[in-house]
């Protein structure tokens, strides 16, 4: 089978750019995706709180995926379920496997791969311990509650304070469980301030910083779990542990990018982010391959998630016309002083719509800072921070005039001091 | 009597004391919407509540619900006691009223995810 545009993936990252690629005059398109429906992740999201940004109202989970199923309906844009993609070549040969047709091949003109992410499991932490029943990722248990209705414990301890475990303290505690702790490495939360209030001290759960799970106790069933306080290496300190008898421990230990594939492909991958290098239309190192949404770089906000990927569809519909000029014209961005990662990583200002949104994220929290965008020793952008924390993604716009002025082979954005 | 609270306005989650002896009083607060925010906070906090009710020969067991208006934060369990007495049929769209007027509250449990019938 031959197809003008391939999407690997169903959540919103995929759905959008099939939306916009559509818009943009491509019409033989095909999404893939693994599971029963589409809309990822958010299927499963039953809190509310997205689409603030896109719609400028507060919609849950499914509701948000179901304006961009509609959508993709109306347009008439060809889906297919339970269909895995299983193989990805430099040459954008797809093979995948569905019940109904079996194994499949597709030769497809331009690829957008938007994969999402998964969860870190207990085994990229090493927690000692016997593995007992009753250890899950914090997704995982959503998924159980939320879509099967599978409460999977009484007793619940939360490793790591992130958003979705902070959702799922709530969650447990509204279906009748006792969440005795939520436990914290680092001294702050990656979580939203209104999750920390709304899901833990509305309900009077503690959230420990600088504390760690040591420890699984039980055989058959998690009995309970040693934590203890960290030091300043994130190490715990001997004399601190204490017993907390629970049935069930959950993990919210962070998210990596599902790139598989992407690798497969030999597409050069960014080792902060996990995911691939992108250029301003969120195209790969592979021309004709675009990438958009978590498997990119891990978002907290959905919103984001689907601008990025409108910019995918919209790069792949010009890559098919042949639209994309592919001038030497370029320049690197790079963070520095404070900011982890940048993404778009080239910029080719010919290709920039109106403007490009660079999104990053901070090493640490700082208060007080400028956030900076330098071209040599010129200074582009200057924006005063008063508190920035790498739970929060920033994100800086620079139009497509300023983008045409860059001299130099490199933009760097940075964090400095402001002086008062 | 002092209660401390954090702002959830904004990023910068000001630690709120807030005085409750007669006339509320608010510091700690860098803007105005900190000081508005503790005084519902004590006066009438307001939640909304997502969760699921149990579908009848549906494409999937669990239909995602949510109150369409916040309802008092003291109400919290007993609206999910009622919400747990539910089970519907499918199908159902987005928007459908499962519950009407929970315990008075003024506000609807509606459907947030769409359900077809099994087949
Ligand atoms: C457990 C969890 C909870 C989250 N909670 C929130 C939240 O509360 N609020 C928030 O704003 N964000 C949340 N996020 C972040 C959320 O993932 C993003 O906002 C958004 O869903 C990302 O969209 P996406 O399309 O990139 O990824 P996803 O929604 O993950 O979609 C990726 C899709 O690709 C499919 N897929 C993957 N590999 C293949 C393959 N080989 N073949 C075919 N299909 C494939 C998957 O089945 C999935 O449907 C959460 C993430 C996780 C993991
Ligand atoms: S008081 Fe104002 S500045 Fe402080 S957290 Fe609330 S909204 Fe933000």
């Amino acid at each position: 089978m031959e197809r003008d545009l391939v999407i690997i993936g169903g959540g919103p990252a995929g759905l959008a750019a099939a939306i916009e690629a559509k818009k943009n005059g491509i019409d033989d398109i095909l999404i893939l995706e693994r599971d029963k429906r589409l809309g990822g992740i958010l299927q499963q999201c039953i809190h509310n709180g997205f689409g603030l940004h896109v719609f400028k109202e507060q919609l849950t989970g499914p509701e948000y995926a179901q304006r961009f199923i509609d959508e993709v309906e109306k347009l008439g844009i060809e889906y297919k379920l339970e269909s895995m993609v299983l193989h990805l070549g430099e040459d954008k040969k797809i093979i995948a496997l569905n019940p109904k047709d079996g194994l499949f091949e597709i030769e497809a003109k331009a690829v957008v791969l938007a994969m999402g992410c998964r969860e870190r499991t207990r085994g990229a932490l090493n927690i000692p311990g016997s593995r007992p029943a009753g250890v899950f990722t914090a997704g995982a248990a959503q998924r159980f509650v939320n879509m099967e209705g599978y409460m999977v414990g009484k007793k619940v301890v939360i490793l790591g304070s992130g958003d979705i475990g902070l959702i799922m303290a709530r969650r447990m505690t509204l279906e009748g469980a006792e969440v005795k702790m939520v436990v914290e490495l680092m001294p702050y939360s990656t979580g939203l301030k209104r999750n920390i209030v709304q899901c833990l001290e509305d309900f009077d759960i503690p959230l420990l910083f600088n504390h760690t799970v040591t420890k699984i106790h039980g055989k058959e069933r998690v009995e309970g779990v040693t934590i203890a306080k960290v030091d300043d290496k994130r190490q715990p300190i001997e004399g601190t542990e204490l017993f907390v008898e629970c049935d069930t421990l959950l993990l919210s230990v962070g998210l990596i990018p599902e790139n598989e594939l992407t690798r497969e492909a030999k597409i050069e991958i960014n080792p902060v982010t996990n995911g691939a290098y992108v250029n301003e239309l969120m195209e790969t190192s592979i021309e004709g391959i675009f990438a958009c949404g978590n498997v990119v770089h891990v978002h907290d906000l959905v919103d984001f998630v689907t601008q990025e990927s409108f910019l995918a569809g919209y790069g792949a519909a010009k890559y098919i016309k042949g639209e994309k000029s592919n001038s030497a014209n370029k320049f690197k961005t790079k963070g520095l002083n404070g900011i982890r990662y940048v993404v778009p990583n080239i910029i080719h200002p010919e290709n920039v719509k109106d403007a490009v949104n660079f999104y990053m994220r901070v090493s640490d929290v700082y208060h007080n800072v400028n956030l900076i965008v330098k071209d040599g020793d010129k200074v582009l952008y200057k924006s005063r921070k008063n508190h920035v924390s790498p739970g929060e993604m920033e994100n800086v716009k620079l139009s497509k005039d300023i983008l045409q002025k860059v001299e130099g082979d490199e933009l760097v954005f940075e964090l400095e001091e402001v002086a008062i | 009597m002092i209660k401390n609270m954090t702002c959830i306005n904004c990023p910068l989650g000001c630690q709120l004391k807030v005085e409750v002896d007669g006339e509320i009083k608010v510091s700690g607060n860098k803007c105005k919407r900190g000081e508005e925010y503790a005084k519902n906070e004590i006066t009438n906090p307001l939640r909304i509540i997502t969760t699921t009710v149990k579908v009848e020969g549906g494409d999937r067991p669990l239909l995602s619900v949510k109150t369409d208006k916040e309802i008092p934060k003291s109400k919290i369990f007993d609206i999910m006691k009622e919400i747990n007495k539910v089970k519907i049929n499918a199908p159902v769209e987005i928007g459908d009223i499962i519950i009407e007027n929970v315990l008075g509250t003024g506000a609807n449990i509606v459907a947030t995810s769409k359900i077809q019938r099994a087949d």
